[in-house]
């Protein structure tokens, strides 16, 4: 990691706005906005996403992180920009209750990390198949914080069997992070500990690895 | 077997004097099965108190273990707040959309009339009416959301942190109207019946805010609530971290700590030993597919971490028993508690 790497990773973790701007703004003068998202902003995000995963940080310095990140990102790199990632069609939606905080880190993740993708919001199963299909969508990711939600996601795999549209689903969320055999027993095709894997689970897909 | 000596009231009191008791208590903190055993669905049985007593009563007899419980739902106090309550046939109640639409809305916020809302004082009554059927028997652990937490519902997760780090004036003053309502609430079971309050404050935890914003916002939120609550409180996380803050939590005035499978119980045993009991940390989301024999083995690890020289109680990790898991399962924690957990503790 570079000395401007791990300035940033502590702007980041002390919510330091300014700082963190100002850090990208000194990187940008020497590296692309696409090098300075893949070389700065996402290793930072991964780091801080395991730190999490380890205990040693919170859900709130990655929360704020993946919006500080999406923000400085949206500024470089507008989201109608060519420059930004070939990607499947990709949507992200929370199954069934109103806990959307795990939702909108994955997409601030995503979004800092060059991708693009549709908010769902809070759907039930129907709405999430009828939405994904009507959209075409390739990459389904679906955050639930309760038990039951998650187990859900099983008649989401099933109902996308049967529409026949071959959406590839990523889960995560706690229940998922509690217990590590469910989302295989739900049917899901990969599962995120924290929102810094996806950014990897999507480029194994893309890259058919998954 | 030996022969258990005490009742659940006289075996939890001795484990939180941080004394060995006949065995170690069990709290299997049982919510919506409660509505399978009166054969209806889980919105119905929480329409009525007497649904719950009921419940709670067959629960306690079919499981043998130590507390009655009268925690409804989550959402109970938003409901009472005017928020909206989601029923779902194979999950808890869930909180809908946040009542707090915007910021501003804190400064006209008015608690709710415990006595005037049915919501509360349908709680309050399945207290009484618990009370009066089992005397001193066996403990009632109330509920209360901590007010460092409940925003979550209030106005959902995102724009509370957001409270929370960038607009701290707000955030304070949301705090003392929370906790003017949750010292009432608290008191007002205390006054029902209530043996003790669980409060719960998972954004307390580690794993949610860092140690250092803790510390000057639900720290100091706890150690104010706390004190003005006038019974026993057990502070749990609901599954979140708890060991760099355990000292912290200990100052706040719990007597009680609810801590996750996440972290190791002999650290945390170690860490609370004299100071504050353990109630833990069976992990409720593997749960509902234990085998028998796996659930008499983590019972068994749990209690040889944990168990020694009193302090403990052997419950889940979240507080509350998804509705996923068998009656099987939780048979036979209740069978690996009273084979494993005679005092003294053998093979620790």
């Amino acid at each position: 990691m570079t000395n401007m790497a791990r300035l940033f990773e502590q702007a980041l973790l002390s919510v330091d706005r300014l700082e963190a701007r100002r850090l990208v703004e000194v990187a940008a003068k020497e590296q692309t906005p696409l090098e300075l998202v893949d070389h700065m902003i996402v290793p930072a995000l991964t780091r801080i996403g395991e730190l999490w995963e380890r205990g040693d940080a919170a859900l709130s310095q990655v929360y704020m992180s993946g919006r500080i990140c999406e923000e400085l990102v949206d500024g470089i790199l507008p989201p109608d920009d060519p420059r930004r990632k070939d990607q499947p069609p990709m949507a992200i939606a929370v199954l069934d209750d109103y806990h959307l905080l795990g939702k909108r880190i994955v997409h601030a993740v995503l979004r800092a990390g060059g991708f693009e993708l549709k908010d769902y919001g809070r759907v039930t199963v129907d709405e999430l198949v009828n939405k994904a299909k009507n959209d075409r969508i390739s990459v389904l990711l679906i955050s639930t914080l309760m038990l039951h939600s998650a187990l859900h996601v099983r008649d989401v795999v099933e109902k996308i069997k049967i529409e026949g549209f071959g959406a590839r689903v990523v889960v995560g969320g706690a229940p998922f992070r509690f217990d590590d055999h469910l989302w295989r027993d739900v049917g899901a095709d990969a599962m995120g500990l924290s929102a810094s894997d996806v950014p990897d689970i999507v480029q194994s897909i893309m890259g058919g690895r998954l | 077997m030996k022969k258990e000596s005490m009742t659940s009231m006289q075996r939890v009191l001795t484990t939180l004097g941080h004394n060995e008791p006949d065995r170690v208590p069990l709290f299997l903190l049982v919510t919506m099965h409660g509505a399978k055993e009166l054969g209806m669905s889980i919105k119905d049985y929480f329409e009525k108190a007497e649904h719950v007593v009921e419940g709670q009563i067959r629960l306690r007899a079919k499981y043998s273990h130590d507390c009655l419980y009268t925690f409804f739902y989550a959402p109970v106090e938003v409901e009472a707040w005017g928020g909206e309550v989601i029923y779902a046939p194979d999950g808890p109640p869930n909180s809908g959309r946040p009542f707090i639409s915007s910021a501003d809305m804190i400064n006209r916020l008015i608690p709710p009339d415990i006595k005037m809302t049915p919501c509360l004082a349908k709680v309050i009554k399945a207290t009484q009416l618990l009370k009066a059927r089992t005397g001193d028997d066996c403990p009632i652990i109330g509920v209360v959301m901590s007010p460092f937490s409940l925003p979550v519902m209030q106005m959902g997760f995102e724009h509370y942190l957001d409270l929370m780090i960038e607009r701290p004036g707000l955030f304070e003053k949301l705090m003392r109207v929370n906790e003017d309502f949750c010292v009432e609430w608290a008191n007002a079971q205390l006054a029902a019946g209530a043996t003790a309050i669980c409060y719960f404050d998972p954004i307390a935890s580690p794993t949610i805010v860092p140690r250092e914003i803790f510390i000057r916002t639900g720290f100091e939120v706890a150690r104010r609530t706390l004190g003005r609550i006038k019974g026993p409180p057990a502070t749990h996380l609901a599954s979140g971290r708890v060991l760099p803050i355990i000292n912290d939590i200990v100052q706040t005035g719990a007597a009680v700590v609810g801590v996750s499978c996440v972290e190791n119980l002999t650290d945390i045993k170690a860490a609370c030993r004299g100071k504050i009991s353990v109630l833990g940390n069976l992990n409720g989301i593997e749960m509902r597919r234990w085998s028998a024999k796996e659930a008499d083995e983590k019972v068994r690890q749990a209690i040889l971490q944990a168990g020694p020289g009193g302090g403990f109680i052997v419950s889940d990790n979240h507080g509350e028993i998804p509705w996923a898991v068998p009656d099987e399962t939780l048979l036979a924690i209740g069978e690996a508690v009273r084979r494993h957990g005679i005092y003294p503790i053998s093979g620790a």
